[in-house]
């Protein structure tokens, strides 16, 4: 930098006249600083800043994560610091009393034109650009949707041949976890194998949610009726914060739980207990299903308060017990407890058409009643 | 070229004398203004109420819920109606549907007629500039009341219906704002006296885009003494549609400004088409008036979206046609696409007019011509066609088509590339120049530092294995806030800098401008760089509470938000006290010593802009260059140096093909 604060004087110095005599070398010097800073930028991130980055190493889609941004960062800092070298560069070195004081300059350079430097800038920002796309679908395909969500067909699955399906209930305003392995039991709280490739399926029982696993790198949005699929892989224990990351109403801030990341061992100590402790409650859960619709009064209620109105009464008819009918008498029961609200869901399988076309018409006839 | 058929130059914007009709000789009492708007407005609320209650109240939702959609939305948009029928926006059509001769109300001649309904397009954009003050210190107001509640991780000011209602609230007006922040005040102030033309193509839609703009602030307003919304500015089905009446108001509201931003944009797009003087060709069109061009285009084709995606949640919520609710055969995602099909291009409504204003500002502070004119253009319409291909990265993680990804991923990066062109043509510009710190380009260089930022994040965004970690979370807060912040708005102020002596006659205080940009640009970093971080380190947006290890971080943005909402305090103090009270801050004509055809006119601006229309001989950037030519004639002698007829022969050639293109001063 003193080298430029050096060459003030020189360039002050400097005839108005442009077009011939001695010029300074701005380009060089410019360049010059430029890659100074951006090396050490560079450097620096790399290596103390680029390992702590968000999210984190705990799965191979957090750390698939925390590389992207880091050699994202590594190319994006020099753009910046060139940008800005440039702007501060002009900034000192050109300004009007650098000239001819306040009149206007007779004489200067007026170029409206550069071929050469049009078709650097042009050639330079589109390589940078495509390859910043093929590094991009590479690290999405390859982890296999990178923690991302894959709609309900994903096309980039995980090789593993044992995948642990994970279902997540998204609902106003609370996260649940039904395991499909374990007897389809449900807990209020993630917990997750170590080492092991899992598959999240997301869902949702009333609005759009999104289901953040932060150091897990995943995110999928919990869409209602729709299976929602992300994978990950974990490779470390240790404690998960999960928030909803799509505004799903009042309490959308209140939503958020933490999971857990344990060893195998402990994972199905823990897997085999929590089934037959809940078994009886899971017994009033509807089927397991991919996705569920929400009976006549809404997942939480909502929808339609139909208070004061006879209660629904064919529920029974397309899978929800008896507590279901427990909630729709306090349906502005805002914190449901898991077993409760995911009984008022009801199970579809999709694949059989009578159940689905059943519960078309039910629900038809449902939200004539409600209008 | 049919299309170029053209009024005579010279009798181009000449209103005939108005006739004494029956309206025009109305008593002092009965003429229209904001006052009969407002009376119309409220009664137009009542009977659309009423009538929602008459026809709704057999339902059981509107027993039960005691809510009333159907009310609410026909007292809102019959609010609106009536607020047109008040200020006179209709009498025109009404009086021809009649066969009357429709009367020419004179503008009024003293102050009064800023709260009339006026054609002159000076005092429509003048309109347009008390109008997004208001929108914009409305929404400021309430950021400062988002960052009251996020002081603390856990104890709160307001329950979190109401916060996330101010949030929505904030977030609605300043988008609603933003897409006409340049376009309403300075699109329709500066388009006509850029391209030497004494008016708009339709004065009567410029003012009808006016007042339904204006008429939109109040009903989104409505939202909060109606409960408010919890769905933020994105409006998301179905929580849009379980939402109280509050939401209609939301609705109601983007439809109506959505129908002002779709006839603003018409208007400049024909204007700009069709009304550029003598000389102006494209090669010569000031590359505001580019940007105003990409940007209306982006109005008239990307709002319809917008217009229907509105209709559509207003039917759900009111005949409960269920478009957006899955087990019925609607789609929530349906609302998600076709709110980004309006959403993305509007990012670009919101940030092509800040390119054009710093572009246009740079040659005039630092005294050469524009660097790159063509890569220019072209980069400000390459980014508006590309914007119509991008919308689905803000669905990157909702669980569209997973092979769509990567195509989405394509073209948003590819957007960066005419991006960039814009920094081609400021730093290409800066070289070797004599740049003066005037408070203009200060806030011009500024926009080139922020918007920097704002874009490289949006990189980061669009790269799906890192948008799993940033999306939803205040990381895009901070990038879309560098973006239409520190982009937009500080264009915008350097274009208030810069025009403002010629908008009204008064040069703005330096001293205060220079303290108010040091403010803002300072306390605009500091307050939203830190967001970053607070959303790498897992902060969602639109949450009332967070984690406790990230109140540091959030308070020290807090108090940045509150000294940058106190920076806005400084211009309002220097534009009161220069345009309204010091009596020495008469601006000269030409303070910049700016080549552009609209400082060529004498200020105050006459009426009529012109005496003559202008003969262009120049583009406006010509500074430095030995033996160009002035911008344009004004006397209109140039038509006989020129040898062309002073007017087309049925058609034949338009207004604006000769003199024939190639002047010394042309980019070729
Ligand atoms: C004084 C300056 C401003 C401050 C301090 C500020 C602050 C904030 C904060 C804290 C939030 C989000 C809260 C959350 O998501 O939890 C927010 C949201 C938002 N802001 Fe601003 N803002 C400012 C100016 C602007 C401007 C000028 C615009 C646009 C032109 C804007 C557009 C938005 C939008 C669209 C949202 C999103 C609202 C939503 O989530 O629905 N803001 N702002
Ligand atoms: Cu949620
Ligand atoms: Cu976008």
């Amino acid at each position: 930098m003193s080298q430029v604060v050096g060459g003030d004087g020189a360039v002050g110095s400097v005839p108005v006249d442009e077009q011939g005599g001695r010029r300074p070398n701005h380009v060089w010097r410019i360049v010059g600083i430029w890659v100074v800073l951006s090396v050490v930028g560079d450097l620096v991130f790399w290596f103390v800043a680029g390992p702590h980055v968000p999210p984190g190493t705990m799965t191979t889609t957090a750390s698939g994560a925390q590389f992207d941004f880091n050699v994202l960062f590594v190319v994006a800092l020099p753009v910046i610091l060139g940008v800005w070298t440039y702007l501060v560069y002009a900034i000192v070195m050109w300004r009007a009393s650098r000239w001819v004081g306040e009149g206007d300059p007779v004489r200067g350079p007026t170029a409206r034109s550069n071929l050469k430097v049009q078709v650097a800038w042009i050639v330079t920002t589109t390589i940078t650009v495509l390859a910043m796309f093929v590094f991009g679908t590479v690290e999405l395909i390859v982890p296999a949707g990178a923690g991302g969500a894959e709609g309900p067909n994903p096309v980039w699955t995980p090789a593993s041949k044992s995948i642990l399906p994970i279902q997540v209930i998204a609902q106003q305003w609370q996260f649940t976890y039904r395991y499909p392995t374990f007897g389809g039991m449900e807990t209020n709280n993630l917990i997750v194998p170590n080492d092991t490739t899992i598959a999240f399926h997301v869902t949702s029982l009333d609005v759009i949610h999104s289901f953040w696993a932060y150091q897990l790198g995943v995110k999928a949005d919990a869409n209602p009726s729709v299976d929602d699929v992300a994978y990950t892989k974990t490779r470390q224990t240790g404690t998960v914060t999960i928030r909803c990351s799509e505004l799903c109403g009042i309490w959308h801030g209140a939503m958020f739980d933490y999971g857990k990341v344990v060893s195998k061992a402990e994972f199905m100590k823990w897997g085999i207990a929590t089934e037959k402790a809940l078994a009886a409650n899971t017994k009033n859960l509807p089927p397991f299903a991919w996705t569920y619709v929400p009976d006549a009064n809404g997942a939480s209620g909502v929808y339609a308060d139909t208070s004061g109105q006879a209660p629904y009464s064919k529920t029974q008819k397309y899978g929800a017990t008896k507590a279901a009918q427990k909630i729709v008498k306090s349906p502005t029961t805002v914190t449901t407890t898991a077993t409760a609200t995911s009984s008022t869901a009801t199970a579809t399988s999709a694949t059989t058409s009578t159940a689905t076309s059943a519960i078309r018409k039910l629900t038809r006839q449902a939200s004539g009643t409600t209008l | 070229m049919s299309l170029d058929i053209a009024p005579p130059p010279d009798r181009i914007g000449v209103v005939e004398p108005p006739t004494r009709g029956p309206l025009a000789r109305r008593p002092a009492w009965l003429s229209q203004h904001i006052g009969t708007a407002a009376i119309g407005a409220v009664a137009g609320y009542a009977l659309g109420h009423y009538l929602g209650n008459t026809i709704a109240s057999g339902y059981v939702h509107v027993q039960t819920a005691a809510e009333n959609d159907l009310a609410v939305v026909l007292g809102l948009a019959l609010g609106v109606v009536g607020w047109l029928l008040g200020i006179g926006v209709f009498n025109y059509p009404i009086a021809k549907m009649f066969g009357r001769k429709p009367a020419e109300v004179p503008e009024a001649a003293n102050w009064t007629r800023y709260v009339r309904m006026s054609l002159d397009h000076k005092t429509v954009g003048l309109q347009y500039l008390i109008a997004v003050f208001t929108f914009l210190f409305t929404g400021g107001l309430l950021a400062m009341a988002i960052r009251t509640e996020l002081l603390s991780p856990t104890s709160h000011i307001y329950g979190p219906g109401t916060y996330i209602s101010i949030v929505g609230e904030h977030g609605t007006i300043m988008m609603m704002m933003a897409s006409s922040l340049v376009v309403g005040p300075l699109g329709n102030w500066l388009v006509p006296l850029m391209i030497g033309s004494r008016r708009m193509a339709f004065p009567r839609i410029e003012a009808a885009s006016f007042w339904i703009f204006s008429s939109g602030y109040f009903v989104i307003l409505t939202a909060l003494p109606l409960g408010g919304f919890p769905t933020g500015w994105t409006g998301y089905a179905p929580l849009q549609t379980q939402a109280d009446v509050g939401m209609d108001a939301y609705l109601v509201g983007f439809f109506v400004i959505g129908t002002g931003m779709i006839l603003a944009g018409f208007n400049l797009l024909v204007t700009v088409i069709h009304y550029r003087a003598p000389g102006l060709t494209w090669g010569r069109v000031p590359v505001f008036v580019w940007s105003i061009i990409a940007t209306s285009a982006l109005l008239a084709l990307a709002t319809p979206t917008l217009a229907v995606a509105c209709y559509f949640g207003i039917l759900d919520r009111t005949a409960t046609t269920q478009l957006y609710v899955n087990i019925h055969g609607g789609n929530s995602y349906l609302w998600e696409d076709l709110f980004w099909f309006f959403g993305h291009p509007e990012v670009y409504i919101m940030a092509l007019p800040g390119f054009g204003i710093v572009a246009e500002i740079l040659p005039v502070f630092t005294r050469k011509p524009l660097f790159g004119y063509r890569v220019a253009t072209a980069g400000m319409i390459g980014v508006a066609l590309l914007s119509f291909f991008v919308w689905q990265h803000h669905l990157f993680q909702s669980g569209i088509d997973p092979a769509m990804r990567p195509l989405f991923m394509l073209t948003t990066e590819l957007i960066s590339i005419p991006t960039g062109f814009i920094y081609l043509v400021g730093m290409g510009t800066l070289w070797k120049a004599k740049i003066r710190f005037e408070v203009p380009m200060l806030f011009a260089l500024a926009l080139y530092f922020n918007f920097l930022l704002g874009g490289v994040s949006g990189v980061f965004l669009s790269d799906v294995p890192v948008n799993v970690t940033v999306h939803g979370g205040f990381f895009v807060l901070s990038h879309f806030h560098y973006t239409i912040m520190g982009g937009l708005v500080f264009g915008f102020f350097a274009g208030v800098y810069y025009w403002t002596p010629k908008l009204t006659g008064k040069m703005l205080n330096k001293k205060l401008g220079k303290l108010h940009f040091w403010a803002m640009f300072i306390f605009f970093n500091l307050t939203f760089f830190p967001m970053f971080l607070i959303g790498l380190f897992d902060q969602p947006r639109r949450v009332f509470e967070y984690a406790n290890r990230l109140q540091t971080l959030n308070d020290f943005a807090s108090v940045c938000a509150f000294l940058l909402g106190a920076s806005f305090l400084i211009f309002v103090v220097n534009f009161v006290w220069s345009v309204f009270i010091n009596p020495v801050a008469t601006a000269p004509a030409n303070p910049w010593g700016s080549k552009g055809l609209e400082w060529q006119t004498p200020t105050p601006v006459p009426p009529y802009n012109f005496e003559r229309i202008p003969v262009v001989l120049s583009d406006p950037y010509t500074y430095g260059e030995v033996g160009a030519p002035p911008v344009a004639d004004l006397t209109g002698a140039a038509f006989a140096t020129v040898g062309a007829p002073p007017r087309p022969v049925d058609g034949g050639s338009g207004a604006h093909t000769y003199p024939p293109a190639g002047g010394p001063g042309q980019d070729q």
